[in-house]
């Protein structure tokens, strides 16, 4: 029988790729943020697939429940029309496939290619590609010691960059200082 | 068949590469910085497969940085791209072209 | 293949299968009996008798009210974004029932000697109950904000703007007055912490162990964040009809209007039951464990019906919140308390352990 956990990451796995794919090529940017929220709620599938339920909670908490809010607001704001049809306000969008953008897809590609390198030489080298240890139970407790004795600087440095990053998101987005 | 660490870093290749050709193809400003919240999301895979494959917390740590730093970024990104349409009224790429040469 | 067999058909299973229903509907049935609860509080407040002609005493009511919803047409406006128009209550909904689902109600129990061994009664036992309701309930924010971008209209898409604006404001000092809880409870799990909250005095008369007293400040920023989150009065200005037509759900009628209505008297419900588990201590007062379990979860109603009349209290008899003096009380007046609650809190648990 196949074990619940292999099903549940390719039926995760899946949702996720398929909803990354759909934010790449769909045109209106308001389904492009809808179809990225769908592929973080997958992407939390798969993290408590690994054992880490704080990080799947986190992530729908912060990802899909704040920074998404925060572009579904700009896309409202400045009303983003679709990216194929001449807009309104200036010249006409370029569409996907013109010219030279077909060799930019090809990057994408050579990327793959060379993950996959890595990865296999990752596996060879290295750990043996054994099923993932699952001795230890990783808590919220575990991660907050962590957080706030071994990482404390960086915990300090994070709370005083997202301090900056609010006063130059106002600052940045003011008609007139 | 059994799961190992190198289905989960199979997966985020292919979420990181989905990521990167989004950044190269779109033409719309917004977009591109949901694509590289793709890229980002794609390494935090890499990190939390990784912590559980060594027995160690600390990738759900790391996780938990840069969640926040991704936050801090698409605010500002955000703001920028607020900032630059109320100057050109475009959100395409191609029109910002006052720094080249 | 006969593992799997064995596994479904088993009581415990079962038992669990049947317990997600009766939760789902025991949750609709609450929003049909919090609609006549509150046409009825609202007339006794006012002087007058309310709905009383369907039914003895108006009983019938919430029925001749469904009736009339699924009765009624369905419109659309044209320029609406169909796939969004309809999403939107569909998220609403859904995330109102699905932060239900790790709220435990009653003590566990084997159902009067029917199950071999005891199950929670409680959807899913996670230990990270607390923030799985608060992540949900983060969730419900896209269902307001899509319905006044879909229905493609001036008054839906500022109220829809406003009242996720004041969502996420709120939703700050929600998680903080939690914060305070959890540290008081030692852990992520709301059955612990319930349980953390059983001690009581002069031999089960007085609760002593409700983390009511140490944490009222925290009680009182989490209920005025709670009304907040579900856009309740005194802060409704999004959806008021005397200033915004109906905010959000403007253009939606029939069973989308329903979904939206039953959202929000869910809504209600969980911030109630989350606050009676969290500060009041869950299913242990007043009436004793002792005398079965079917007494814990009436204890637990009780409170979480004295929290549902006080929502419905304050909606008709305080003046509604201008909506700058809502969001100045949320960022300069509500996140401060929070924040020194939870330092507080933190400080007492240290000092007196």
């Amino acid at each position: 029988m196949i074990p619940l956990e292999t099903i549940l990451f390719y039926l995760f796995g899946a949702a996720t790729v398929a909803s990354s794919l759909a934010v790449v090529t769909q045109r209106n940017p308001m389904h492009s943020v809808l179809f990225l929220i769908a592929s973080f709620a997958a992407l939390a599938g798969l993290y408590i697939n690994l054992d880490s339920p704080f990080t799947a909670v986190t992530q729908i908490i912060v990802y899909a429940g704040a920074i998404m809010v925060l572009f579904l607001f700009v896309v409202m704001l400045l009303n983003a029309p679709r990216e194929d049809v001449p807009s309104p306000y200036g010249p006409a969008y370029v569409t996907l496939t013109t010219g030279p953008r077909k060799a930019f897809a090809l990057l994408s590609v050579v990327l793959l290619v060379e993950l996959a390198l890595a990865i296999r030489q990752f596996v060879s080298a290295q750990a043996p590609s054994g099923p993932l240890a699952a001795e230890h139970v990783s808590s919220v407790r575990q991660i907050g010691i962590a957080i706030f004795t071994t990482y404390s600087l960086a915990f300090e440095a994070t709370s005083v960059l997202i301090l900056v990053a609010m006063v130059g998101a106002v600052v940045l987005a003011k008609k007139k200082l | 068949m059994e799961l190992t660490l190198t289905h989960y870093l199979a997966l985020s290749a292919v979420l990181f590469s989905i990521g990167t050709a989004g950044v190269f193809l779109r033409r719309n400003l917004i977009t591109v910085l949901l694509s590289i919240e793709i890229m980002l999301n794609a390494v935090n895979l890499t990190f939390v497969a990784a912590g559980r494959h060594f027995g160690s917390v600390d990738g759900q740590v790391i996780v938990f940085f840069v969640m926040t730093v991704a936050a801090a970024e698409a605010a500002v990104g955000l703001a920028l791209v607020i900032s630059l349409f109320r100057h050109k009224e475009s959100l395409s790429p191609d029109v910002f072209t006052s720094l080249k040469w | 293949m006969q593992p799997i067999i064995d596994f479904i058909t088993s009581p415990i299973t079962i038992a669990y299968i049947v317990l997600i229903h009766v939760v789902f509907f025991a949750l609709q049935g609450a929003a049909a009996v919090l609609v006549l609860a509150e046409r009825k509080v609202a007339a006794f407040s006012q002087q007058r008798l309310g709905p009383y002609r369907v039914g003895w005493w108006g009983i019938l009511q919430p029925i001749a009210d469904i009736v009339k919803l699924l009765f009624k047409e369905e419109l659309r406006p044209k320029a609406a974004d169909f796939w969004l128009f309809y999403l939107a209550p569909v998220i609403s909904a859904t995330t109102a029932f699905a932060a239900f689902v790790v709220i435990p109600f009653g003590p566990p129990t084997d159902l009067f000697g029917l199950l071999p061994k005891p199950i929670n009664l409680q959807g899913m036992d996670v230990n990270v109950a607390v923030l799985i309701v608060f992540a949900i309930t983060s969730m419900g924010v896209y269902g307001i904000v899509l319905a006044g971008w879909a229905s493609n209209s001036k008054y839906s898409l500022l109220g829809g703007l406003r009242s996720s604006a004041q969502m996420l404001s709120y939703e700050l000092s929600y998680g903080l007055a939690l914060a305070s809880a959890i540290v008081l409870g030692n852990s992520l799990s709301l059955r612990t912490i319930v349980d953390a909250q059983q001690s009581t005095a002069l031999g089960g008369v007085l609760p002593t162990g409700w983390f009511l007293w140490p944490a009222f400040l925290g009680f009182v920023i989490y209920m005025i964040a709670g009304v907040a989150e579900t856009n309740r009065a005194p802060f409704d200005f999004p959806e008021a009809e005397q200033e915004l037509v109906a905010g959000y759900h403007t253009e939606y009628s029939s069973m989308s209007f329903a979904l939206f209505f039953l959202a929000e008297y869910i809504n209600m419900v969980t911030v109630s039951a989350v606050a009676t588990n969290l500060f009041l201590g869950g299913w242990h007062w007043p009436f004793p464990l002792a005398w079965g379990w079917g007494f814990g979860v009436l204890n637990w109603l009780l409170k979480v019906s004295f929290l549902l009349f006080f929502y419905i209290w304050m909606r008709w008899t305080l003046p509604r919140y201008r909506y700058d003096q809502l969001m100045t009380f949320g960022w300069k007046w509500l996140l401060p308390a929070a924040v020194v609650n939870v330092i507080l809190v933190a400080a007492g648990v240290i000092y007196f352990s």
